[in-house]
């Protein structure tokens, strides 16, 4: 499913370690797809995916860049971080599967969900990773009404 | 629907954000302290339970769609948080009951269809 023929289109810094900013991104996304009219049950699927994603990134990489681009029907959320990679993605999509520190639990986050629910609220989802170098996520979410939640 | 004027007086709880709408109203209580619980299983339109009270908490339910949150067991958020949640018009409530009493009391309010025993 490309994105060439996005129509709405912005990129986003996320910076790995600043907990304090977690969050940002994705409620500035579910801000601006709300301001481009898409339903709420596609608004808040894409809000909850990016929000996960975003949580990675700032838990577990060095830095990382979240793409949206909105085209007709679809919504495409690509995470490219720079970090240490996922060993075993099998094992990292595997719900309860986590590898947080208790600084992160205590925030509320680590509970090893974060990848299974980007994939239930997700139509698509590929992730590349390779160890010591990084992780890209593409994440795509019709908006027709065919999604799941 | 449970009205968040009844969930006040069910807890004995304190408004933190005086300028979110009164009127609110949900159909649902989630209770948890895991963020990654809210993202995963809370309904849209939920009022949260928890007793966890950073900025995370804003964020989720801003996320998820919930529809308020109660402070457990005395926590309060900082004013940076009220604030946001002010800007997102997100009702806070604090209360100094614990979960426990917090949940068996919405247990009640939820089997009498929202209606506060008083």
């Amino acid at each position: 499913m490309p994105a060439a023929e996005a129509v709405f289109r912005q990129e986003f810094a996320v910076k790995g370690g600043d907990f304090a900013k977690a969050g940002v991104v994705a409620c500035r996304i579910k801000e601006l797809l709300k301001d481009l009219g898409l339903n709420a049950a596609a608004i808040r699927r894409a809000a909850i995916a990016a929000y996960e994603a975003e949580m990675n990134v700032i838990m577990y990489a060095w830095e990382g860049r979240i793409d949206l681009a909105v085209s007709p029907g679809e919504v495409h959320i690509t995470v490219d971080d720079r970090g240490p990679g996922i060993v075993d993605v099998e094992l990292a999509m595997t719900e309860g599967y986590s590898t947080a520190t208790p600084e992160m639990r205590e925030l509320g986050f680590g509970a090893g969900m974060g990848l299974p629910n980007i994939k239930r609220n997700s139509d698509v989802l590929h992730i590349d990773s390779r160890t010591g170098e990084g992780t890209r996520l593409k994440i795509v979410i019709l908006t027709n009404g065919h999604g799941t939640t | 629907m449970i009205a968040l004027k009844d969930v006040l007086a069910l807890l004995d709880g304190e408004l933190l954000t005086p300028s979110t709408a009164p009127d609110v109203a949900f159909r649902k209580v989630f209770a948890s302290d895991l963020m990654s619980d809210v993202l995963t299983s809370a309904e849209p339109g939920s009022l949260l339970l928890t007793g966890l009270a950073n900025a995370h908490v804003v964020c989720t339910c801003s996320v998820a769609d919930l529809a308020a949150v109660v402070f457990v067991h005395g926590k309060r958020p900082g004013q940076n948080v009220v604030g946001e949640a002010q800007t997102k018009s997100l009702p806070l409530i604090a209360t100094k009951m614990t979960m426990f009493e917090v949940c068996a009391r919405m247990a009640g309010l939820v089997e009498d269809g929202g209606h506060a025993r008083r």
